[in-house]
């Protein structure tokens, strides 16, 4: 295959004008084909940003696996924390198809250049807490997630697709777990109130600003890496919810939540901006903890890494010795 | 229950007991290992254990009789009726430890399953057949680790060496058999452990040999874990694991 390197400025507007053609008539772009910088640049925020999310996300489930309370629920959780790890890993890969490397993606996450999802800048602190978590969380998820199988980019495409299966999979857990909290003693059924409440919000907060206030909506929207709005989204996510809510005999975590016949949606309270911006520029509750727990992990682990980098070296001129 | 079945009892128990210790230790690393894939990896093998133990949990359950659930045995009995081998429960230390356990236990579990799948008693045997081919697999994982770690840098074969010494004072008690224990071999139900102590040693001592290790004599040093006389470890591992089932008694989770 030969590809010409001519750069100039008729080449590159044809270049573009079929990359346009492509998205246009709905086909994926894949890692060959050539496509415009700011696309490659957007596709590298949005999905190391995801994998992070995934990873980061460990955290606050991993905090109860050794306090789980039945030996079922600890089988549930432990996979379930570890099919977010698979979901991570499965990311930074397609990810690296863009040219980039997870360690420097990993470089980008610890110096804070990079973005993971707010929502786990929250603390886990019951055990019904998991269950919202997997319930709303995952739950508003699925709802971008479903939207993103039909992104542009081929890798990404395909990884939201298999991805999408598991984690409808973990929302059915965490309701579960809510259900079986809800209708149980007066305590489980308070943690699970307790539990509701503080999710709710942070939950709403994950679809991100108002269109009209969202920085990369509009280019992300013209080359359907974004296939529906922030607020469409946010909006089908509470319709889904609140008939669950009520499933559950719980009270609403929104006053203003009301069905509004003439709309065919349900109406709901305003977000606090405030909060949702001192949470995303890493004032939240637990943003130093999760930053430093992960870089913990990774500077605690620097001695395996270099341990498999010398064996490996040590293996290479034996390896080349036998092929000779 | 007749004599048999208390030492049938026990003998569930103290399996189960080994492997939800070992699983719990192993879930502790999930978020915290050296690269994403070991956070799958070991939260798999913590997961393999968990299976196990639940299986024995239930099937002493049944031959106890008493209506008592998995979750009754797991979460309320205290320290002292806990009757898991030592090695199990020592905290999981730096990633050269927790993987040197490991070794040293695939390699026991390989050898022990394999005569456990034999068990005159069904269920016991049917178990027995579904963990070690988990446990085949976990030593498939984690032999290429001691030779990397071992062959790795001067840091990485120094904590191996750390490690290997810690545990030495614990293995001899895998190959320790209690009066009620041999009662059970000698019916064909359990395996004789010190039956698999030479050749244990002799696989280990032979894979150690290409990273140039050594392995100690093996024998009976710390021991205890059968009669609930355990390391302080445990208390701690148990108040955590056990805290919401105490702390709200007759709950449904």
């Amino acid at each position: 295959m030969t590809q010409t390197h001519d750069n100039s400025t008729d080449n590159l507007e044809q270049k573009l004008a079929e990359f346009e053609q492509k998205i246009a008539d709905e086909q994926k772009i894949e890692p060959s084909d050539w496509m415009p910088e700011a696309y490659r640049k957007n596709l590298i925020r949005q999905m190391s940003q995801h994998a992070h999310s995934e990873v980061i996300g460990m955290q606050p489930e991993g905090n109860w696996i050794t306090r789980s309370p039945s030996l079922r629920r600890k089988a549930i959780l432990l996979a379930k924390v570890q099919d977010e790890g698979g979901h991570g890993l499965y990311l930074y890969s397609a990810t690296e198809t863009l040219g980039i490397t997870r360690s420097e993606m990993i470089e980008a996450l610890q110096t804070r250049q990079a973005k993971y999802a707010s929502i786990f800048n929250y603390p886990t602190l019951s055990w019904a807490d998991i269950g919202a978590v997997g319930w709303l969380v995952d739950g508003a998820a699925i709802v971008n997630q479903i939207s993103l199988q039909r992104t542009s980019y081929g890798p990404y495409s395909r990884a939201m697709i298999r991805i999408c299966k598991e984690e409808s999979f973990h929302q059915r857990q965490g309701y579960e777990l809510m259900y079986e909290m809800a209708k149980g003693s007066a305590e489980q059924k308070q943690m699970a109130q307790d539990a509701l409440n503080r999710f709710w919000w942070p939950s709403l907060m994950m679809f991100g600003p108002h269109d009209t206030d969202s920085a990369h909506s509009a280019q992300s929207m013209k080359w359907k890496i974004k296939r529906e709005t922030n607020d469409d989204l946010r909006q089908k996510f509470i319709d889904q919810t609140v008939p669950q809510i009520e499933v559950l005999g719980l009270e609403m975590p929104d006053p203003e939540l009301k069905w509004n016949e003439e709309r065919g949606h349900y109406d709901s309270g305003e977000i606090d901006w405030e909060e949702f911006k001192q949470v995303i520029n890493g004032n939240g509750p637990c943003n130093h903890q999760r930053l430093k727990h992960h870089i913990k992990a990774h500077e605690d682990g620097e001695w395996v890494r270099e341990a498999v980098r010398a064996y490996r070296a040590k293996q290479k001129p034996q390896a080349d010795n036998q092929v000779a | 229950m007749n004599e048999q079945q208390t030492n049938l009892y026990r003998f569930l128990i103290a399996l189960a007991d080994d492997s939800i210790v070992l699983s719990h230790r192993l879930s502790e690393w999930c978020s915290n290992a050296p690269y994403l894939e070991e956070d799958l990896a070991l939260s798999n093998v913590a997961l393999d254990y968990l299976g196990r133990a639940r299986m024995f949990y239930q099937y002493a359950a049944e031959v106890e009789g008493k209506g008592r659930t998995e979750d009754d045995l797991a979460y309320h009995r205290n320290e002292r009726e806990y009757t898991n081998l030592l090695i199990h429960e020592l905290p999981i230390n730096d990633f050269a430890f927790t993987m040197l356990r490991q070794f040293y236990l695939d390699v026991f579990y390989v050898k022990y399953l394999q005569k456990l799948s034999l068990s005159q008693d069904k269920m016991i045997a049917a178990i027995a057949q579904k963990a070690i081919k988990e446990s085949r697999y976990h030593l498939k994982r984690s032999e290429p680790w001691i030779i990397q770690l071992a062959q790795g840098t001067e840091e990485s074969l120094n904590r191996i060496l750390v490690a290997k010494e810690e545990l030495n004072d614990f293995i001899g008690e895998l190959f320790d058999m209690s009066e009620w224990e041999k009662s059970l071999a000698e019916n064909g139900i359990s395996v004789d452990r010190e039956s698999i102590k030479a050749e244990w040693q002799a696989y280990v001592q032979g894979f150690f040999a290409q990273s140039d290790i050594e392995l100690d004599s093996v024998e009976l040093r710390v021991h205890g874990g059968r009669e609930g006389i355990h390391t302080e470890h445990l208390g701690h591992m148990l108040s955590e694991m056990q805290y919401l089932q105490r702390a709200y008694p007759g709950n449904e989770w």
